[in-house]
C-alpha cells in the first residue's frame, strides 16, 4: 500500500475543481495549474525510484482486497509515462500562457487541461479494466470541450466528428468489457490475467481480444486514424500539441498493457495482427505526411507514423523491441509536443499554415528555426538525439523477431518523415525573407522558452540514454513477465 | 430470458447503426443514444439475469445475484448522459454557426 500512487490523479482533479470556482482569477489559474503539473512530475520521480527498488507500488482504494476493489498500480511503465506527461503538460502550459488568449482562459482552459490530465494519469495508473474505461471517458470529455473551445466554424465542424467517433469506440469498449466480464467474472486486470492463464486463451476469448484491439486502435490512431488529421488540426497549436503528445499515447499504452498482461498467450494471432496494423499505418501516415503542403496536416500525419513505430516495437514482443517501444513513447511525447509547438509558432507568426506561402523565417526567428530543426532530426532518428536510440532498439527488436518487413517499413517511413519535415523547414525558413517584423501577425515573446526546454530535453534523453536505459529496461522486463504485476497486485491472496 | 435479451440488444444495435448512417445530425445523436441503451442491456445480460436472492448480508439463500453489472451500468449511464448532453449542445451550436445539419455539407478538408 502506497498512497503516493493516487496523487497524480487527485492533484489535477482537486486543483481543477478549485480553479473552476475562482473562474475570473487568471493569474491564480496559471500559477496553480503549473504548480499542479510540476508536483505531478515530482511525485512521478519519487514513484519511479520506489518502483526501481521495491517493485510495483499498489494502492487498494477503500482498503478493499485486490480482486474485489479497484487497485491502482504504478509499475515502471506507468511511472515513466506519468513523469513524461507531467513534464510535457508543464511545457505546454508555459506556451499557453503566452498564446492561448484571454477569451479561452476565461472559459476554463486551465481547469479543462487539468481534468484531461486527471484522465490521462488515471488511465496510466489504474489496475482495473472498468476503471480504465472511466478514466478514458474523463480524458475524452475534457478533450471534447478543449477541441471545441472557442467555437470557430472549423472547430465546430471537426469536433462533432471527433466526438462521434470516440463515442462509438467507447460503446465498443463497454461491449468488450461486458463480454470479458461475462466470460471471466472479474474486472481486475491482474486477476483477469491469472484467469486467462488458467482457462487458456482459446475460443471466444480471441475475438474479444480483437475487439479490444479495435477499440484501442481507434483511440490510438493505429490504422483506424481517419478522424485524426482533421480533428487534431482544428484547435489552437497548444491544444493540438497536448492531444498529439498525450491522447494517442494513452491508446498505445492501453494496447501495450492489455496485450502484455492479459492476452499474451497467443502472439501468433494478436501480436502479428498488431504488427500488420502498425506497418500499414506507418506507410499510410508517411504517404499523408509527404503528400500535403500544409504544416498542420504534415504534423498530424507524423503522429500516425510514430504510433505505428511504437506498436511495431511492441509487436516484436522481445526484450529489445519492448525497451525500444517504451523509450520511443517517452521520446515521442516530448518531440511531438516540441514540433507541434514550433509549427504552431510558425503559423502564429505568419498567419497561414500553407508552407508555399511562407519563406525566409530564419532571418527573423533564428532560434525558432533551429529548434524546429532539432525536432526534425530527433523525430527522424539522427544521433545523438533521442529518436535514434528508440529507433535502433525497435528495429533490432523487429529483426530479432523475424519481422524484417516491419523493421524495413519503420526505417523507410523514418526517411519519409524526415523528408516531410525538412519540406516544412526548407520552405518556411529558407529562401527570401518576404515578411518584415511589422507584418507579423503575432510576436514570439514567451513562446520560445517552453520549446527550448523540450529541445533541451530531447538532447538530454539522447545523450543521457545510458542513465535512463535502466529504468526503461525495467519497464520492458515488467511487460515481458506479467508475474511481477500479478504478484504485486494480488499479493499472497489465494486466487479465488 | 437471456436469449430474449440478446435478441433485443441485437435489434437495438441494428436500429442505432441505421440511424447513425443517416445524414441529419439529430438522427445520428439519437442513434448513439439507442446504441448506448443496447450496451447497457448487454452489460446487464452478460452478468446473468436474476440468478438468486439479492446480495444483502443476513439473507439466507444458496445463490445470490451478482450486483457488479448494475454498478457498472450506473456508471455507464451517467457517462452516456453527460456525453449526450454535450453533443446535443455542441450540435445545436454547430447548426447555428454553420447553418446546416446535413453531414454531407459538413465534410471537406479546406479551412473555410
Amino acid at each position: 500500500m502506497n498512497n503516493l500512487v493516487v496523487l497524480p490523479i487527485i492533484i489535477p482533479l482537486i486543483t481543477g475543481l478549485v480553479l473552476a470556482i475562482f473562474n475570473r482569477q487568471i493569474r491564480l489559474h496559471r500559477l496553480l495549474s503549473l504548480l499542479a503539473t510540476l508536483s505531478i512530475s515530482v511525485v512521478a520521480i519519487l514513484l519511479m525510484n520506489q518502483v526501481a527498488i521495491d517493485g510495483p507500488q499498489i494502492l487498494q482504494l477503500g482498503n478493499w482486497e485486490a480482486p474485489f476493489g479497484i487497485s491502482l498500480v504504478a509499475d515502471m511503465l506507468s511511472a515513466i509515462l506519468v513523469l513524461t506527461t507531467g513534464i510535457v503538460v508543464s511545457c505546454c502550459l508555459l506556451y499557453a500562457f503566452a498564446s492561448i488568449g484571454r477569451e479561452r482562459e476565461l472559459k476554463y482552459f486551465y481547469p479543462l487541461v487539468l481534468f484531461l490530465l486527471t484522465g490521462v494519469n488515471g488511465s496510466f495508473l489504474t489496475g482495473d479494466i472498468f476503471n480504465l474505461f472511466v478514466c478514458f471517458e474523463v480524458m475524452l470529455v475534457a478533450s471534447y470541450v478543449l477541441i471545441s473551445l472557442g467555437g470557430t466554424k472549423l472547430q465546430l465542424r471537426e469536433s462533432f466528428k471527433y466526438i462521434l467517433v470516440n463515442l462509438i469506440s467507447s460503446f465498443l469498449f463497454l461491449v468488450s468489457i461486458a463480454y470479458l466480464y461475462g466470460m471471466l467474472g472479474s474486472l481486475n486486470m491482474a486477476h483477469l490475467s491469472a484467469r486467462v492463464a488458467e482457462a487458456g486463451q482459446v475460443g471466444l476469448l480471441i475475438p474479444v481480444s480483437i475487439l479490444f484491439l479495435i477499440v484501442f486502435s481507434i483511440k490510438a490512431g493505429l490504422l483506424l486514424f481517419y478522424w485524426l488529421p482533421g480533428s487534431y488540426s482544428a484547435p489552437p497549436a497548444v491544444i493540438g500539441a497536448i492531444f498529439a503528445a498525450l491522447l494517442t499515447k494513452v491508446g498505445a499504452y492501453a494496447i501495450i498493457r492489455i496485450f502484455s498482461l492479459i492476452f499474451y498467450h497467443d502472439p501468433q494471432i494478436t501480436h502479428s495482427l498488431i504488427g500488420i496494423l502498425a506497418g500499414i499505418s506507418m506507410l499510410l501516415g508517411a504517404i499523408g505526411a509527404v503528400a500535403y503542403w500544409d504544416i498542420k496536416r504534415i504534423l498530424t500525419y507524423n503522429v500516425i507514423i510514430s504510433i505505428g513505430l511504437i506498436l511495431a516495437g511492441f509487436a516484436s514482443f522481445n526484450q529489445i523491441g519492448l525497451t525500444g517501444s517504451v523509450y520511443y513513447i517517452v521520446h515521442d511525447m516530448l518531440v511531438k509536443a516540441l514540433i507541434f509547438l514550433a509549427g504552431g509558432t510558425v503559423i502564429y507568426v505568419t498567419g497561414t499554415s500553407k508552407i508555399r506561402e511562407i519563406s525566409g523565417l530564419i532571418q527573423l526567428h533564428p532560434q525558432l528555426g533551429w529548434m524546429f530543426f532539432i525536432g526534425t532530426l530527433s523525430l527522424a532518428g539522427i544521433p545523438p538525439l533521442s529518436g535514434f536510440v528508440g529507433k535502433v532498439l525497435i528495429t533490432g527488436g523487429t529483426f530479432q523477431a523475424d519481422y524484417f518487413w516491419l523493421g524495413g517499413i519503420g526505417l523507410l517511413t523514418s526517411l519519409m518523415a524526415l523528408y516531410s519535415l525538412m519540406k516544412i523547414f526548407m520552405n518556411c525558413f529558407w529562401g527570401n525573407t518576404e515578411l518584415t517584423p511589422e507584418m507579423e501577425k503575432g510576436s514570439t515573446r514567451g513562446l520560445l522558452f517552453p520549446i527550448g526546454i523540450l529541445a533541451a530535453l530531447t538532447f538530454l534523453l539522447g545523450l543521457g540514454a545510458e542513465g535512463i536505459y535502466q529504468y526503461v529496461e525495467l519497464a520492458a522486463k515488467g511487460l515481458l513477465d506479467p508475474g511481477i504485476y500479478i504478484g504485486a497486485v494480488l499479493g499472497s491472496n489465494p486466487i479465488p | 430470458m437471456e436469449t430474449l435479451m440478446s435478441i433485443l440488444v441485437g435489434l437495438l444495435f441494428a436500429i442505432g447503426t441505421y440511424l447513425i448512417l443517416s445524414k441529419r445530425i439529430l438522427r445520428i445523436i439519437l442513434g448513439t443514444s439507442i446504441i448506448g441503451y443496447a450496451v447497457n442491456l448487454l452489460i446487464l445480460t452478460m452478468g446473468g439475469l436474476k440468478t438468486g436472492a439479492p446480495p444483502i448480508l443476513g439473507q439466507e439463500a444458496l445463490s445470490f445475484t451478482d450486483p457488479l453489472p448494475q454498478a457498472l451500468l450506473l456508471t455507464a449511464i451517467v457517462i452516456n448522459f453527460a456525453t449526450t448532453a454535450l453533443i446535443l449542445v455542441l450540435s445545436y451550436r454547430a447548426y447555428q454557426e454553420l447553418g446546416t445539419d446535413d453531414m454531407e455539407e459538413l465534410r471537406g478538408k479546406e479551412d473555410e
